[in-house]
Order: C-alpha cells, then sequence, then structure tokens
C-alpha cells in the first residue's frame, strides 16, 4: 500500500496546523459549542442514570428536612414566645440584632469556637497515629480496632456522666488523683474537662475514617518510594497523605461540624455554668427550656451559617478532592 | 470481525479544547493500525471514540458499515487493552478472563473452555488461579491480553499495552501481539508513543499531531518519504539530523559543505517566492566513513570533515556523534518535538548523529572525513513543515530531477 | 510495605497497642466499675469496687422496659444503616463517577442538611410525624436516622470512590458490563472498606442518638435504650440511678463491640493492588 492509495483527507497538511490548526475555533465555532451541543446517546443515558442514582437519597433528605429547615427559618424571623403567645409577629432581623448584640451569645460563641478548634486539631493529630496503630499494627489487629472504636461507640450522654463521676471531688477516681478542688466549677478546668470528654469520645470517629483512607494507600507505592530512599517521614507527607486527602477532607469536616455544635458533653459535665455555654446550649435553651422559639431559631439559622462558612472554606481548600468536583481524570 | 471507518471524526471537551479534529481513516477489516504520536496529539482519545468510552462531537464512525456514534461500549464488540491493565484485582486471573463471558451470558462449560483455550495460547495456564497482584507486570500484561481475545470480538482496541513494562520484555510482548494479531486476524487498532513499536508492530502507521492525522501509511513509507518536518523527525531512531541550510546561487549553503540541488527543486524554489533558508534533513544511516566508500558510491554523495565527538561501538554498526559548526535548524515541529522527547533536540550547531559501518577506524577527537548520500537527503520548508524532496508521494533527494 | 516480623518490631507494636487499648478502655471500665458497685460505695472515689454487685444488672433486666428498648434499638438502627448505606453508595457513585447536571447541588444540599443544627429540627419534626401516623413508630426514627446519616454516608463513601482507578471501570464497560452491572462486580467489591466504615458510623450515630428518639416517641413501641436509660429511677425515689445507668451502658455497648469485631475485619488495605500497572 503506497501513501497515494491511502483513504482519502488521511494527509493533512501542516499549512492547516499552522494557520487555522490550532486555534481553529472560530468565534462563531466556539458559541455553537458552548451553547447547545446535542447530547448524545450515551451522555443522556449517563445522565439519567445519575438522577436515578441519586434519586432516593435526594428525596429522603428534601422530604424530611425541608419544611422543618424551612420552619426554622421562618420562625427566626418572628417575635415567637410561647410565654407570651399574643405577641407573635414578624419582625423581620431583628432577632438577629438581638442575638448579635447580646454578650452570652458572644461567650458562647467564644467556648464553641475555643473547644472546636481545639478538639479537632488534637483529634486530627491523634486520630492519624490512632488511625496508623490499627491500620499497620502486627499483634492483635481486631481487638486493637474493636477497643479502640468503643469510646464512639458509647452513648454520649453516659460516657459524659462517667466523667462527672471521675471528676468530682470525693466519688470519682480523677478528682482525687489531681487535684483538691473541684475542677468542674472552675471555667478553666471546665472546659478543658469538657474538651477532653470530647476527645476522647470522637478521636474514634476520626481515626475510623482515616484509618479507611490508609487503607487505600497503594503497597507498590510505598515499596517504590522505600527502595527510593525516602524516610518513613517522607514516605508519609508524600505518598500517605496525598492519596488520603480525600479521607481527610471528610474527616476533618465532619468532625467540625459536629464540634461546633457540641451539646451533650457540656449539657451533663457543668450544664453551662461558669459560661461554659457553647452556642447550641444557647439555643436549645431558647427552644426547648425557654421556649422563646423565635430566639432559638435565629440562633439555629447562625449556627447554622457559621459552619457553612466553615464548611465552604474546607472544601476549597481541598479542591478536587472534595466530593463531585472535576478532577479531569475522566479524559 | 470488521472494518471500522473514521469519517470526519473530531473531540471537543467541554472546557472548549478540541482534542481531535476532523479524523478520516479507513481500517481494512483484519488490519493491524498503529496510531502514533507524542502525548496529547489525540491518539488515545481517538481509541477512546472507537471505543465508545469517549463521545463523538462531531462526525460518524462505522464498523462494519454499520454508524455506532450513540451505541454503548458492550454494543460495539470490541475489546480493548489498557495501559495500566485495569485487571480486576478482587477476581482471580481465570474469573478475570471468564468476566467478559459471563456477562454474555454463556453458560459455564463454553466459558470455561474459552478461558482454558486463551490461557494456553498466552502460556497463563499455571497462575489462573492467582489474583493479579501476585503477578509480575509482564503476568498481568498478558491476562489482560487474554481477558480481550477470550471473547472473540470485532476489534482489539490496545492504549499503549506495553508502556508499563521493562525494555527487554517490551521487545519480547511485542512479539507476541504481533504473531496474536497474525493468528487471530483481528482488526486492531494501537495506540502508542513509541516509534520503535509503531515501526515494527503496524501493517500501516497513523502519524498524529495537535489532533490531525499528519500521514497514514506503512512504516517504511512513512520512513523513506515523510511529508513533513514532524514526520520526519518523529520516526526513526535516532531521529533525522536536522541542519539549517541558505540557498544560495542554486546552491544550498550548510555546515556540511554547499549541497547541489537538482533541476526539479531548482525549479519549484524559483516559481514560488519560497524562503531562501531551508532545514536539511540527514538520517543518521546515510552518512559513512569515507575511507569506506567505493567511488560508484562515492559519485552519489559528498564528503566532509568534522571533529569526532563520541564514538557508540553497538557491534553491527557504530554511531558517531560530530560537533559541527553552524546555525541550528528552528521550527515549531522541532520544538515540539523536542519537547516531548523532553531533551535538546539535535538540531544544527549541536552535533550530528551518524551511523557508520563497523569496519570504521573512527576514533574520539580526531577530525575524520565523512560521506553522505545526497539521493537519500531531504528539505523542508522551515514555515510549513512541508517536505520539498517529495515528488508524488516519493522522496528522491536533492538531485531529483 | 514491607512488613516487618522481628519481635522488636512486635513488641513496638505491642507497646503502642496497649497505649491505645489503655487509652480507650480506662473510662469504660470506670464505668463499669461503676455498675458493679453497691449504692453505698458508688460514691467512694475508688477505681475499683470495694463490694461488687449484680443487682444493677437484675434491676434492669426486672421489667423488660429496657429489653424491649434494646430490641428498638438494634432493629432501627440496623435498619436504617442498611437503607443508608444504599442509598449512599448508589448517590456517592453517580457522585464520582457520572457527569449529570445537578450533581454539586446536591454535594451541596446534603452537606447543609449536615450542619442545621438537630436541636431547632425536632419539634418540626414532631409536628409533622403526628400528623402522619409516624409519630412513635419505627419508621418514625428511622427516617429521621437516613437523612441525618446520609451525607455523612455521601462524603464519605464518594472519597471512596474516587479512589478506584477509572480503568476499571473502563475495563468493565468493554468486557460488556453495563454501568448497573460494572458498580455491583467491580467497584462495590473494592469500596468495601468505604462501605464497611460508613456501616460502623451510620450504626453508631443511630445507636447513640439521644435528641430524636426523645421526641418522636412516647412509648416502649419504639423507644430506644439511650431514652430509656433517662428514664431510669432507682427502686424508689430516692434511689440513685448512677448503678443501674451504667451497668445499661455497659450492655448496650455490647451490640456496638459485635458490629465493629464484625466489620473491622473488612477495612483492609490492598484491595485495589494489583488491579493497575505493573
Amino acid at each position: 500500500m503506497s501513501v497515494n492509495a491511502t483513504p482519502a483527507g488521511a494527509d493533512v497538511s501542516a499549512d492547516a496546523e499552522h494557520g487555522t490548526g490550532r486555534h481553529a475555533a472560530v468565534p462563531g465555532q466556539r458559541a455553537r459549542r458552548r451553547g447547545k451541543t446535542p447530547l448524545s446517546e450515551n451522555r443522556k443515558a449517563e445522565r439519567r442514570l445519575g438522577w436515578l442514582l441519586c434519586a432516593p437519597a435526594a428525596l429522603v433528605m428534601v422530604l424530611v428536612t425541608a419544611y422543618p429547615i424551612a420552619y426554622s427559618v421562618w420562625l427566626s424571623l418572628q417575635r415567637f414566645d410561647l410565654r407570651f403567645p399574643d405577641e407573635r409577629e414578624f419582625i423581620g432581623l431583628e432577632n438577629y440584632v438581638t442575638v448579635l448584640t447580646n454578650d452570652f451569645w458572644w461567650t458562647a460563641f467564644g467556648v464553641t469556637m475555643l473547644i472546636t478548634v481545639v478538639t479537632v486539631a488534637v483529634e486530627l493529630v491523634l486520630g492519624m497515629g490512632l488511625a496508623l496503630v490499627m491500620h499497620r499494627t502486627l499483634v492483635g489487629r481486631g481487638i486493637v480496632r474493636t477497643a479502640a472504636l468503643i469510646p464512639y461507640g458509647i452513648v454520649t450522654v453516659v460516657a459524659a456522666f462517667s466523667w462527672r463521676y471521675a471528676w468530682t471531688p470525693g466519688t470519682g477516681y480523677l478528682a482525687n488523683l489531681f487535684s483538691d478542688g473541684a475542677p468542674l466549677t472552675e471555667r478553666a478546668s471546665s472546659l478543658a474537662i469538657i474538651m477532653l470528654a470530647e476527645i476522647w469520645k470522637t478521636t474514634p470517629f476520626m481515626a475510623l475514617l482515616l484509618m479507611a483512607g490508609l487503607a487505600l494507600v497503594p503497597e507498590d507505592l510505598l515499596k517504590a518510594a522505600s527502595t527510593d530512599g525516602a524516610t518513613a517521614w517522607q514516605r508519609f507527607t508524600k505518598v500517605v497523605l496525598p492519596v488520603m486527602k480525600p479521607a481527610i477532607l471528610v474527616a476533618l469536616l465532619f468532625r467540625t461540624l459536629d464540634a461546633f455544635r457540641v451539646f451533650d458533653n457540656i449539657f451533663v459535665l457543668t450544664a453551662g455554668g461558669n459560661e461554659t455555654s457553647s452556642v447550641s446550649m444557647l439555643a436549645y435553651n431558647n427552644l426547648i427550656r425557654g421556649l422563646n422559639l423565635g430566639i432559638g431559631s435565629t440562633m439555629s439559622v447562625l449556627i447554622f451559617l457559621t459552619v457553612a462558612i466553615v464548611a465552604f472554606v474546607f472544601v476549597k481548600l481541598f479542591g478536587t478532592a472534595a466530593p463531585g468536583s472535576d478532577d479531569g481524570e475522566r479524559r | 470481525m470488521a472494518d471500522i471507518v473514521l469519517d470526519k471524526l473530531s473531540k471537543r471537551f467541554p472546557d472548549g479544547t478540541t482534542a481531535v479534529r476532523d479524523i478520516d481513516l479507513e481500517i481494512a477489516d483484519g488490519e493491524f493500525v498503529i496510531l502514533v504520536g507524542p502525548s496529547g496529539c489525540g491518539k488515545s482519545t481517538t481509541l477512546n471514540m472507537i471505543a465508545g468510552l469517549e463521545d463523538i462531537s462531531s462526525g460518524e464512525l462505522r464498523i462494519d458499515g454499520q454508524r455506532v456514534n450513540d451505541k454503548a461500549p458492550r454494543d460495539r464488540d470490541i475489546a480493548m487493552v489498557f495501559q495500566s491493565y485495569a485487571l480486576y484485582p478482587n477476581m482471580t486471573v481465570r474469573e478475570n478472563m471468564a468476566f467478559p463471558l459471563r456477562l454474555a451470558k454463556m453458560d459455564k462449560q463454553t466459558i470455561d473452555a474459552k478461558v482454558e483455550e486463551a490461557a494456553k495460547v498466552l502460556e497463563l495456564t499455571p497462575l489462573l488461579d492467582r489474583k493479579p497482584a501476585n503477578l509480575s507486570g509482564g503476568q498481568r500484561q498478558r491476562v489482560a491480553m487474554g481477558r480481550a481475545i477470550v471473547r472473540q470480538p470485532k476489534a482489539f482496541l490496545m492504549d499503549e499495552p506495553l508502556s508499563n513494562l521493562d525494555a527487554k520484555l517490551r521487545v519480547q510482548m511485542r512479539t507476541v501481539v504481533s504473531r496474536l494479531q497474525k493468528q487471530l486476524g483481528t482488526t486492531t487498532v494501537y495506540v502508542t508513543h513509541d516509534q520503535t513499536e509503531a515501526m515494527t508492530l503496524g501493517d500501516r502507521v497513523v502519524i498524529m499531531r495537535g489532533g490531525a492525522i499528519q500521514q497514514v501509511g506503512p512504516p517504511q513509507e512513512l520512513y523513506d518519504h515523510p511529508r513533513n518536518l514532524f514526520v520526519a523527525g518523529f520516526i526513526g531512531s535516532p531521529s533525522m539530523n536536522f541542519l539549517h541550510a541558505a540557498v544560495e546561487d542554486g546552491k544550498l549553503r550548510t555546515a556540511l559543505g554547499d549541497v547541489p540541488i537538482g533541476e526539479r527543486i531548482r525549479r519549484q524554489l524559483d516559481a514560488a517566492d519560497a524562503p531562501r533558508e531551508l532545514i536539511l534533513g540527514v538520517r543518521p544511516e546515510h552518512f559513512e566513513d569515507a575511507e569506506l566508500v567505493d567511488d560508484d558510491t562515492r559519485r552519489r554523495g559528498m564528503e566532509f570533515t568534522a571533529p569526532v565527538d563520541i564514538v557508540e561501538s553497538m557491534g553491527s554498526d557504530k554511531y558517531v556523534y560530530f560537533t559541527i559548526e553552524g546555525q541550528r535548524a528552528s521550527a515549531a515541529e522541532l520544538e515540539e518535538l523536542a519537547a516531548d522527547a523532553g531533551a535538546d533536540f539535535s538540531g544544527g550547531g549541536a552535533g550530528l548523529v551518524t551511523r557508520l559501518s563497523a569496519e570504521s577506524s573512527v576514533r574520539e577527537g580526531e577530525g575524520r572525513r565523512v560521506w553522505f548520500n545526497l539521493e537519500k537527503i531531504h528539505l523542508f520548508d522551515p514555515t510549513t513543515g512541508h517536505n520539498l524532496t517529495l515528488h508524488e508521494g516519493r522522496s528522491g533527494g536533492a538531485l531529483a530531477d | 510495605m514491607a512488613v516487618e516480623t522481628t519481635t522488636r518490631a512486635k513488641l513496638r507494636w505491642g507497646l503502642l497497642d496497649v497505649v491505645v487499648v489503655v487509652f480507650a478502655l480506662v473510662p469504660v471500665l470506670w464505668i463499669a466499675s461503676l455498675s458493679f458497685k453497691t449504692p453505698a460505695t458508688l460514691t467512694d472515689g475508688r477505681f475499683w469496687p470495694r463490694e461488687w454487685t449484680l443487682d444493677n444488672y437484675r434491676s434492669i433486666f426486672a421489667t423488660d422496659q429496657f429489653v424491649r428498648a434494646l430490641v428498638n434499638s438494634i432493629g432501627i438502627a440496623l435498619i436504617a444503616t442498611g437503607i443508608a448505606v444504599v442509598l449512599g453508595a448508589m448517590a456517592a457513585y453517580a457522585i464520582s463517577r457520572l457527569d449529570f447536571p445537578g450533581k454539586r447541588v446536591l454535594v451541596g444540599v446534603s452537606l447543609l442538611i449536615a450542619m442545621f443544627p438537630q436541636v431547632s429540627l425536632v419539634s418540626p419534626l414532631f409536628e409533622i410525624e403526628r400528623q402522619l401516623g409516624l409519630f412513635d413508630t419505627w419508621p418514625g426514627l428511622i427516617l429521621p436516622y437516613i437523612t441525618f446519616a446520609l451525607p455523612l454516608a455521601i462524603y464519605t463513601l464518594s472519597a471512596f470512590f474516587k479512589q478506584i482507578p477509572w480503568d476499571l471501570e473502563k475495563a468493565a464497560k468493554m468486557d460488556g458490563a453495563t454501568q448497573a452491572q460494572a458498580f455491583r462486580r467491580v467497584i462495590a467489591p473494592l469500596a468495601a472498606p468505604g462501605l464497611f466504615t460508613t456501616a460502623i458510623l451510620v450504626f453508631i450515630f443511630c445507636w447513640n442518638d439521644f435528641l430524636f428518639a426523645i421526641t418522636l416517641t412516647s412509648t416502649e413501641r419504639a423507644r430506644t435504650v439511650p431514652v430509656a436509660l433517662s428514664f431510669f429511677t432507682g427502686e424508689s425515689q430516692f434511689e440513685d440511678p448512677t448503678g443501674a445507668i451504667c451497668a445499661a451502658a455497659v450492655v448496650i455497648t455490647i451490640p456496638i463491640i459485635l458490629f465493629v469485631l464484625f466489620f473491622q475485619r473488612r477495612i483492609v488495605s490492598g484491595l485495589t493492588s494489583g488491579a493497575v500497572k505493573g
């Protein structure tokens, strides 16, 4: 077969390559492409399947939460105190002004922030260590994994009670061990104990997610890295961490969301005394105890907004590791 | 078995980039066609469009005369071998190979028989019950091949199937692939960036660049008669030497001396407002130690003297690198090739690669007289990249009338 | 990584294991210890009981109140976990592998749902469930559990599906698999660590929930263990229920241990090794 006998057009001259080739998209073409490229059958089928697979989850989530969330937002725009039901009226953003100019709110906000930052940071480090131990240990892996996960499995309220008992002077082993005062009646020590309880309870959550991420790190890659002379630390930072990025994001994100809404532990340990209230406690006190639905809902929406901002920052920071982002791998 | 026709096939990505532009190609039944080009030239995208893994933006794809643009991969009856092998790690070799047959709902006996047969052909029988993790690279590669051949599809698509193997194994597997394809007589489209694979494997080679086909033809054809600078530079190892050449008084002034040009090319240069600057291309094997050339041959070429830089003795012949003065040949194609090779491309001024016969007594450091064949040289227009020595698709060297 | 099996390596890991186990279990043992103490010695401030008693355990099993709650908890948590993992896996697969409009919206919305303080959602939910007759039923708890577990499930699983080589799916497609077959036979088995991790997390979430359970139930029909605990009083009004609560806490930790023991085996590495490259 000679070159001449090859099918028509097989030779695209270098002219086309240089002149119009590289930048073949004349404006008209580009517009058409951007606009409505007719979808191929495959594309359509892919869309349909995508929607079909997501529909049940989306439906359940929306059906259960749409009304309650909308209702909360609606309540936050009203004066609505169950003790004075007659005074219920639409007041726009007035509740927000009330809350945001309130010292209690800002104290609670500071406490919540402190707890969130400290616990999540400590948990990330501890969780990573714990994950490595659970993943790599040679002895009694099943027992270690299960034991390490038990704290997360213990009902929060019970766990909190056990901590309160432990720190109560006279009844608890820890209180007798460490101090002569009553740690749960002082602000600094109370906060420390709250954070300790949080960390003890939720580090396993972090560790479990991270361990599952570790399971995805290809052994070949580690082998290759260690034959290349990488130290253990280099292997960890250069090989393990990048692969684990999506898992770290999920762990960090959901832990932060949870930590910011810390409630049970504080409720049991100090009941919010000595300015240890979190924002969720304030919201609870207004909604359930104080029955000031307007103010309580406003606080809920504010908590939600804060958490949303944090989540947004996380997702941005992690870029393509976030679910649903296009990583360009498909091509 | 089937023929595959690509009719003005294009691929545009949502972000506006065009990966493949208006490709026309007819692949005959049973033919072994290689798509080759530097990374990003659109060869893999083209393969994926044939496979159905990538949507076709415009144009038509016909298999056996039928339009298959909108058919899912599974309805095209095509098998594919991936660069990464893509073996199912949770299945044994046997299960991996049986997977397509099980999906086709064949009965168990038939499946077993077919798997055993394919395993025998590829010498995988003792490995059938292993998991991919316990196989070597070469074995995995063979399993991937086995999974493709086991269901006797209309065509094979191979996406750089050998590029993850070490050099020795690659050569070995190359012959396996070649023999297998001949045995089965199945239409095969094979993508590679390795020009050696392209030269040795295919019935026909398609050279791509920037989403467009540069030239299609049997390997030798492309080697002897490259249409343009890109093809000339891409095919051949070590690659063609490119030197700057200025047209002066009906001659070409080059670092190798003044090269005479034939009547036809002169007419061509005179007629158009052809550039005064050209690129001279000479393949390494068209040089020879002047001492070893007989008179008859000597007349067909010319000689020059240059200092010897490095001598690499290959046993069968010698690669000799010369240092030569002069301007560097420059063109977009050459830069692209250099970038793809990941190194500086041997243009003018840097060095000349020659392949001299083993008898040559050339030594490093000395100045040596070298002859080269004028009938085999190529002249390229640096702006368009066209091969000016090409006449009706054939190259006749600089002296051609 | 080359597995070192030298004695020293074993010793080192053993030591680390001990640290982990102590860190995790001392507070648990404290609860267990409280559950074995007699009312008189409950507040003696010692770690180990001076007098051992099983009275606390006898008291919680004295009525069928606790047992009923245990059955409710196990049933509700298992069903919710099963459904949430299946729905979550479907959605996560679509999100990580398919291209369709509305994908980002779904991811965003699910995250928003996970972020909204649940305290403010329980009252409206209570109203709805009363209207629909779901109040104080199993589905009445299962639905919100699925809802609030789904965001975590979707995120965790997406992260896992993302890590599975694309080529495997392409290969399955070329081998003649439909998208569903590719998922079921190739992707799901490889994402097993993610699936089981998610299952453990969701199960624990359902098991531990107090807020929804106390708001959306009123009788033994659907009351779960954490709520039942809060209804514990001592045998007389003046008796401290701490011992009983701790005994119950110990009892309800057992299913968690069994669940985790069973599933943690599946969280192993190397499932995808050998899939790609040499």
